[in-house]
C-alpha cells in the first residue's frame, strides 16, 4: 500500500509533501516515515496518509483560455517595459 | 559497571550492527532496507560510544578495542555472531535482542557512574525506535511457522545475552519458558570469518593513521 508523507519543518509552518513510501499497514508506514523523514531532526511533525484516503482533483477546464481569471494571466512585465521606454526612464 | 562488562555490551552492538548491515541492499523492500541499515548503523554508533568509555579505563582507544583484538578476545554473545540467517531468523534475533537490550539498558541507566548512566539514557532513546520496528515485525510474522520455528531456535542464544539474574524478566517479557542459555564463552567459526572481513582494511596497513 502506498502512503504519502507530509512534513512540517518547523513549528508553525505549513506541512509540505515530502514523498511517498510502500508499507503493508499504518504501523509500518509510521516506522518507515520516522526513519526516512524524521531521523535527522529535519522534521517537527509528520502526516502519514494512505494514498487511498486522498481525494485527488486535477481536471480543470479552461477551454476558452480565460487567463484573465488567473493572477498570472495578465503579464505586466512587457507592458511596463514599453511604458518605461516611452517615458524614457528605462 | 567495569570495563569488561562494558566490552560485552559494546561487542554485542558492534557485531550485531555488522550482521544487520548484511541486509543492506537485499532487504525485502526498499523501505525496509533503509530502516534496517539505519538500525545497523545505530548499533555501531552505540558500540563506538561504549568502547570510548571502556578505552578510558583501559588506557587504549575505541578503534583498538573494536579492530585490534584477537577474535578470541571478543566478549560478544553467540546470538549476534550467527551468519546468513533468513529474514524469519533475523527478525527473531532482532526482536529477542532488542527486548533483552531494553532490560540491560534499564539496569545501566541506574549505574553509579553518571557517564555510563547518561550514555545508557541516550542509547535508550534510539533503541525505542528499534523496539518499535522489532515488535511490528514480530507481530506481523507471529503466526508464520517459519518465524515460530526461528524463535524456538534463537531463544537459548538470546538468554545468553543477559546476566543470569535478568533472564527470568526476559522470559516474562517475551512470554516464553526459560531454557538453558547459550553462554558467552567460546566463539563460533562465524565470528572468526566476520573478524577477518571486519578488520581486513585496518590490518592491511598496521599502525596507520587513517
Amino acid at each position: 500500500m502506498i502512503y504519502e508523507v507530509f512534513r512540517q519543518e518547523r513549528k508553525g509552518v505549513a506541512f509540505a509533501h515530502a514523498g511517498s513510501l510502500d508499507a503493508p499497514d499504518a504501523t509500518f508506514a509510521e516506522a518507515f516515515a520516522r526513519e526516512q523523514y524524521g531521523r535527522r531532526q529535519e522534521s517537527e511533525a509528520l502526516w502519514v496518509v494512505s494514498r487511498e484516503a486522498i481525494h485527488a482533483v486535477g481536471d480543470f477546464a479552461d477551454e476558452l483560455n480565460k487567463t484573465y481569471h488567473r493572477v498570472d494571466g495578465y503579464s505586466l512585465k512587457a507592458k511596463l517595459k514599453e511604458a518605461r521606454e516611452r517615458a524614457g526612464t528605462a | 559497571m567495569n570495563a569488561r562488562e562494558l566490552l560485552e555490551i559494546a561487542d554485542d552492538e558492534l557485531i550485531l550492527g555488522w550482521r544487520d548491515s548484511e541486509w543492506t541492499g537485499i532487504a525485502p523492500s526498499l523501505e525496509e532496507d533503509v530502516a534496517f541499515s539505519s538500525i545497523a548503523q545505530n548499533e555501531i554508533g552505540h558500540a563506538r560510544a561504549l568502547y570510548e568509555l571502556a578505552a578510558r579505563e583501559l588506557g587504549t582507544t575505541a578503534d583498538e578495542l573494536a579492530f585490534d583484538r584477537d577474535p578470541g578476545d571478543y566478549r560478544s554473545a553467540p546470538l549476534v555472531e550467527q551468519r546468513r540467517m533468513d529474514w524469519a531468523h533475523t527478525i527473531a534475533r532482532h526482536y529477542l535482542y532488542e527486548t533483552a537490550d531494553e532490560l540491560r539498558l534499564e539496569a545501566l541507566k541506574q549505574d553509579e557512574d553518571p557517564e555510563i548512566a547518561g550514555l545508557a539514557a541516550k542509547m535508550d532513546r534510539e533503541e525505542q525506535y528499534h523496539r518499535l520496528h522489532a515488535r511490528m515485525w514480530a507481530d506481523r510474522l507471529r503466526d508464520e511457522p517459519r518465524f515460530r520455528q526461528a524463535l524456538e531456535e534463537v531463544w537459548p542464544l538470546a538468554l545468553g545475552v543477559l546476566p543470569a539474574e535478568q533472564r527470568a524478566a526476559l522470559a516474562q517479557r517475551v512470554e516464553r519458558e526459560p531454557v538453558a542459555a547459550v553462554e558467552r564463552n567460546g566463539h563460533s567459526d562465524d565470528l572468526r570469518e566476520l573478524w577477518e572481513e571486519m578488520t581486513m582494511v585496518r590490518r592491511s596497513v598496521p599502525g596507520a593513521t587513517w
